[in-house]
């Protein structure tokens, strides 16, 4: 296996000075793989992802995102960050929100109209383009702020909760679609805490109190728990942690 | 920081506001309707009401924009935009410039229909000419979008962000010297009031009520009122952080 695309080094948080939201987490994600976060709410997830995309300070440990500390400025080129809740302005167009995420992330004038246009089709909202994403509902308005995710297709794409609130067509879609980009190189890590998209990914964080309960692929986490779905060996952890 | 993120942050949260016509009817028309109820509060007393209207010309932009900045920002941090932006390669100024930028150009165009209705629909007289009073109200309303960016920061709801207009902008209206002469005040509030921005924005309207020409007062009054609002802007955009502790 290649060099980590992103490396974990015993990252601590400590929330409001007391509350500990990640302990002592230590671990090596691969490059072009699709790695899910998955957990119950509250598990840490979000406050993992807010640490990698470098809007939440590690109170201890690192963490390493191709060679560069969390949260340096030559990243802010390199990834995407799509927060739990729709990151959009409601009072804009679904095309007027991405010109402006687009500007901000520095896509030319002269590409972001083509760019835009087949991101639309990418997440299939193209018949949409022209509405207020305020009067959109509410699985239109998630994909909206996971096609600003997409504007230039950085490195790293980190979605927390994606596909929650999607129907299973459109889930599938996008499941193919995260799939095609991690075969194009592209590092997604996508949180979850839907069991059965944890059987979708490459490569699974299981996460609980903050703290890292184990990490493999699915099949690998079933075997070594001995039990037939990611669901049971989470549990079957959980249970001997009791 | 750069020039196309800027003005691109500036025109959205123009897009945002034209969506949404109901805010900008009130924005512009509320100034506008309150100056004609108080020539009619001073109804057999117009001489009042040449010396008091024009003061508070810069008022109602302040307090307007205020709000409005208070609670935009407020919705910015809150909906995960701001996480967004933060991640993005962007500097904070291209976000604050942008907000200031796009509520002064508003703020101008309301401060120049309540130039319109105090000075031509009510018939007040200012001594300077409308230059002097134009450019006295948008420096106050500049100075409301800066101080609103500002404390949004320590807003964590929308309902403190309305309670801040009175925290922060009454006592400020109440020394001023719009209801007292300054000089009849306690020492204490005669002091508060020396160093409070919104003095020099009223007296800037006074100054321009009263003196025929421009004043050297009126140049102070003004680069104080700038100065504050610039002062706030750069606050603000310190209290956005990067990255959360």
């Amino acid at each position: 296996m290649s060099e980590p695309a992103i490396q974990i080094k015993q990252a601590s948080v400590v929330l409001g000075g007391h509350y500990p939201a990640l302990t002592d987490v230590t671990v090596d994600l691969p490059g072009g793989k699709v790695v899910g976060f998955i957990g119950p709410s509250g598990a840490g997830k979000t406050t993992l992802i807010r640490s990698i995309v470098g809007r939440q300070r590690l109170h201890g440990g690192s963490i390493t995102i191709f060679g560069l500390p969390a949260g340096s400025p030559k990243l802010r080129q390199q990834l995407s960050y799509m927060t739990q809740e729709v990151s959009a302005y409601a009072d804009l167009t679904v095309t007027e929100n991405l010109r402006y995420f687009a500007t901000m992330f520095g896509i030319p004038r002269k590409d972001a109209k083509r760019t835009i246009e087949q991101i639309l089709q990418t997440v299939d909202l193209s018949p949409h383009a022209k509405q207020l994403v305020g009067k959109l509902s509410g699985g239109q308005k998630q994909r909206v702020s996971l096609a600003i995710a997409l504007i230039g297709y950085p490195k790293l794409m980190v979605l927390d909760e994606p596909t929650v609130g999607l129907d299973p067509v459109l889930r599938e879609q996008l499941w193919k679609l995260f799939r095609r980009l991690a075969a194009g190189g592209t590092t997604l890590v996508i949180s979850s805490h839907v069991m059965d998209e944890a059987e979708r990914c490459d490569d699974l964080l299981l996460i609980r109190d903050g703290k890292l309960l184990a990490h493999g692929s699915p099949r690998t986490l079933c075997e070594q728990t001995g039990t037939k779905s990611v669901e049971q060996s989470f549990l079957k952890l959980v249970g001997e942690k009791l | 920081m750069s020039i196309r993120k800027t003005l691109s942050t500036a025109a959205r949260v123009m897009n945002e506001l034209r969506h949404d016509p109901r805010t900008i009817a009130l924005m512009l028309l509320v100034p506008c309707v309150l100056l004609i109820v108080l020539r009619y509060v001073f109804n057999d007393n117009q001489l009042i009401f040449d010396q008091i209207g024009p003061m508070t010309l810069g008022l109602f932009p302040l307090i307007l924009m205020f709000i409005v900045t208070s609670i935009v920002t407020l919705r910015e941090r809150k909906t995960g935009t701001l996480d967004r932006l933060m991640t993005m390669p962007l500097s904070k100024l291209d976000i604050v410039f942008g907000y200031a930028l796009a509520f002064t150009a508003i703020a101008t165009l309301q401060a120049c229909l309540a130039a319109l209705t105090i000075l031509g629909l009510l018939g007040v007289t200012v001594l300077s000419g409308t230059m002097p009073v134009l450019l006295a109200a948008v420096a106050a309303a500049f100075l409301g979008t800066t101080l609103g960016l500002f404390v949004s920061a320590f807003a964590n709801s929308e309902f403190q962000a309305v309670q801040f207009m009175p925290a922060i902008i009454f006592p400020q209206l109440l020394t001023c010297g719009l209801f007292a002469p300054r000089e009849h005040m306690a020492k204490a509030l005669q002091w508060f009031a020396d160093v409070m921005p919104l003095t020099y924005s009223v007296d800037a309207m006074k100054q321009a009520t009263t003196h025929a020409t421009w004043t050297s007062t009126t140049t102070r009054d003004l680069l104080v009122v700038f100065g504050c609002g610039v002062v706030a802007l750069v606050l603000g955009s310190v209290t956005i952080r990067r990255q959360e502790k």
